[in-house]
């Protein structure tokens, strides 16, 4: 037994588990086996910002294969596009492998270094979401091992009342063992990017509407400036594009692809380095570089979709207290309530280093998923601020108020009751979540907090 | 369990109607509590004091578990009720205390019983059932009210400043002990505090009030620290205090 202290990526309120580190079917089989009343969370790389990969005083199955001598668990058919993959294999190595030869992963957040486990777990979404929908819509199938420790194959046909259960379920259906994708065809390994300054918020919500040719767009996010005031509140750079052709590419090998991390940040960094005044410099150096007028380049994979990767360990950043991260989604309407949030954080002082705006696209057939239509706006700030549970609160009811809902893989803090006005299927998905593990095996920091399973049922 | 900013769900207050205890439970409810336990030997009394905090937060479960904080063996089920009763037990802040004035021990020794079992022997019972529980969550934060008075015990005050001591060394020891497992404890040494069990006597200087005590504890209780002193100041007071020569510190005025 390994008694390790834990935390998510925002490294707050940590806590301790038991962590068994396997990728064996037969491992994960006995050690659910071994199982107390605290119950088992599987964990993949760690990257979900609160406690959705924690279990204190239970088990935690780390579930990576970074490190594999072994090289990548995956089948990958380079006519179909068809990839099959263990779920410990993260979309970094999945890229490595896929990219030179022509195929990209259908849905990727910010950061490369999360599991296809994870992924299905939260169902994630990344810069496409308003064309091509959120990760689990591009899983065909998927083997779950369910908590008496049988596998059982579910995909959108068979089984899928299951499968969209455990597509956004926190990991709280089942230990997902491998998983089929569909990849996505592409020329080249670079971006064809437009990068464009708007010089306030209501020119960023034009610009990203469905009206503003949005659509055309493969990928599209823009960044927003939350510490600007007056006329120029929400400014924001635009940036929109899709894989180039590689036609475009001026390279003998169009599908090189080199991702490298650059800098690492320091093990030890002091509490309060990101403050206001160092993000307001940084957001106004990072509005400046963008061209005042749309401009057209490439850029590669890395430097469009990973930008968060550039830095190792950036989440060190925030120093000791660790920080959160606020995602939230408003129905396409609601352009009054992203604002009225962007001034209640302005007002307390509340700086955001990288605000990201994006525009969904139509809700999935998962319960428990995320993303719906409407407008999400990210950012991030330190946990040590105070008043910042309080200000937090405020905001969730403006956001519940206008039927809108948080983001599970990013949440620390909402409560039980937010997640229920929030998910409007909650108790359809609890009742499957029920029927998928009748003795109430998966539970983690999060499901405690939110009450997503039933920690009456004892084991 | 805390959640990100700092909040934990599930409070309980041992000693439910102290004032330091009442005032600490307004200042760490925040949004996102769900669950404040009393443990008091007079619910009433107890329930008239959270009921402001209880109208803020129209989401907020209050509870109540009666105990006799005389009978110290009986606080291992005491634990078990509160567990019963919420689930985890992310905080527990430890305030039960009793403080006698007037009593002359030399006519009535065994008045000093009551002293030893509230503030020391029922307290350390109390500790260990909670770190038992809080080492199955795998997290869990002690809130101890110990007080200078251990610090250097002075004559006139050397029951109740013996026990702060005893208890005090008991619970740094235990947060030592229950280092790596997630649970750790908060040691809060005031100075005189001006509350009801206080009322009468003479303010000692580098007074302080319930209120200081708790936005004292607020403050720590999401940090990693073992000992906090209200007013700060007085660690460095008591640094010299303790070790001043005997001679010196019997002639002192306090």
């Amino acid at each position: 037994m390994v008694m390790q202290r834990l935390s998510g990526w925002g490294r707050t309120a940590w806590t301790v588990a038991d962590l068994v580190h396997t990728t064996e079917v037969d491992v994960v089989r006995s050690t659910l086996g071994t199982a107390g009343e605290r119950g088992v969370i599987s964990r993949g790389l760690g990257r979900s910002y609160g406690a959705a990969a924690q279990n204190a005083g239970g088990i935690v199955l780390e579930m990576t294969s970074e490190n594999d001598p072994m090289g990548i668990d995956a089948d990958f058919d380079p006519m179909s596009g068809l990839l099959t993959v263990a779920a410990s294999v993260s979309i970094d190595a999945i890229l490595r492998m896929c990219v030179p030869q022509g195929w990209f992963i259908p849905v990727t957040p910010g950061t490369r270094f999360v599991t296809v486990g994870g992924a299905i777990a939260s169902d994630i979404h990344g810069k496409n979401h308003h064309i091509d929908g959120s990760f689990g819509q591009h899983v065909r199938s998927l083997t779950l091992m369910l908590s008496n420790g049988e596998v059982v194959e579910l995909s959108p046909k068979q089984n899928p009342v299951w499968f969209w259960a455990t597509v956004g379920g926190m990991g709280l259906t089942g230990v997902v063992i491998r998983a089929t994708i569909a990849m996505l065809k592409i020329e080249s390994s670079r971006v064809e990017v437009e990068t464009v300054r708007l010089e306030n918020f209501d020119a960023v919500c034009a610009a990203m509407s469905a009206d503003g040719a949005d659509d055309d767009y493969r990928y599209s996010v823009a960044w927003v400036d939350l510490l600007a005031t007056g006329a120029s509140m929400g400014r924001g750079v635009l940036t929109r594009g899709d894989h180039a052709a590689a036609s475009k590419v001026d390279n003998k090998d169009p599908l090189a692809y080199d991702p490298r991390l650059n800098v690492s940040a320091p093990g030890w960094v002091p509490n309060g380095l990101l403050n206001k005044w160092s993000i307001k410099a940084f957001n106004e150096a990072w509005y400046r570089k963008a061209p005042a007028k749309s401009h057209i380049g490439l850029e590669s994979i890395p430097a469009f979709f990973h930008p968060l990767d550039g830095v190792n360990r950036w989440n060190r950043l925030y120093g000791k207290q660790g920080f959160i991260q606020y995602q939230f989604i408003v129905p396409l309407d609601r352009t009054d309530v992203l604002r009225k949030v962007i001034e209640k954080f302005s007002g307390a002082g509340v700086a955001s280093f990288l605000a990201v705006l994006k525009r969904m696209g139509p809700q999935n057939a998962a319960p428990m998923s995320f993303p719906t239509e409407g407008w999400t706006l990210t950012l991030d700030m330190a946990a040590g601020i105070s008043g910042l549970a309080e200000l937090l609160s405020e905001v969730d009811s403006l956001v519940l108020d206008a039927g809108g809902r948080h983001y599970l893989a990013k949440d620390s803090h909402v409560s039980a009751s937010a997640v229920r006005r929030g998910y409007p299927r909650i108790d359809e998905w609890m009742s499957i979540q029920e029927e998928m593990d009748p003795i109430g095996l998966w539970r983690s920091d999060l499901s405690r907090r939110l009450g997503l399973v039933d920690h009456r049922r004892s084991l | 369990m805390k959640n990100g900013v700092g909040v934990a769900q599930n409070v309980v207050l041992f000693g439910g109607t102290s004032e330091i205890g009442q005032a600490i439970i307004q200042k760490i409810v925040k949004p996102g509590v769900s669950h404040v336990v009393l443990v008091s030997r007079d619910i009433d009394a107890a329930d008239m004091q959270i009921s402001e905090v209880a109208e803020r937060y129209p989401d907020l479960e209050v509870h109540h578990v009666r105990f006799n904080a005389e009978d110290a063996a009986s606080m291992v089920h005491v634990v078990a009720e509160v567990v019963q009763q919420v689930g985890d037990i992310d905080v527990a802040v430890i305030a039960q205390g009793l403080l006698q004035e007037g009593v002359d021990y030399y006519a009535n020794p065994a008045a000093l019983v009551p002293v030893a079992d509230v503030n020391f022997t029922g307290t350390m019972v109390l500790m260990y059932a909670l770190a038992a529980q809080m080492r199955l969550q795998g997290y869990g934060k002690m809130v101890l009210l110990s007080s200078v008075a251990g610090e250097r015990v002075r004559k006139g005050n050397s029951a109740y400043g013996a026990t702060k001591a005893g208890i005090d060394g008991f619970a740094l020891a235990l947060d030592h002990e229950l280092v790596g497992s997630g649970v750790s404890v908060l040691v809060v040494r005031p100075g005189f505090v001006t509350t009801k069990m206080t009322k009468g006597m003479d303010k000692a200087p580098f007074s302080t009030d319930a209120d200081a005590v708790a936005s004292a504890v607020e403050k720590a209780i999401g940090t990693s620290k073992t000992v906090i002193w209200v007013p700060g100041l007085l660690q460095y007071m008591f640094l010299i205090l303790k070790n001043l020569p005997t001679v010196v510190w019997r002639r002192l005025p306090l």
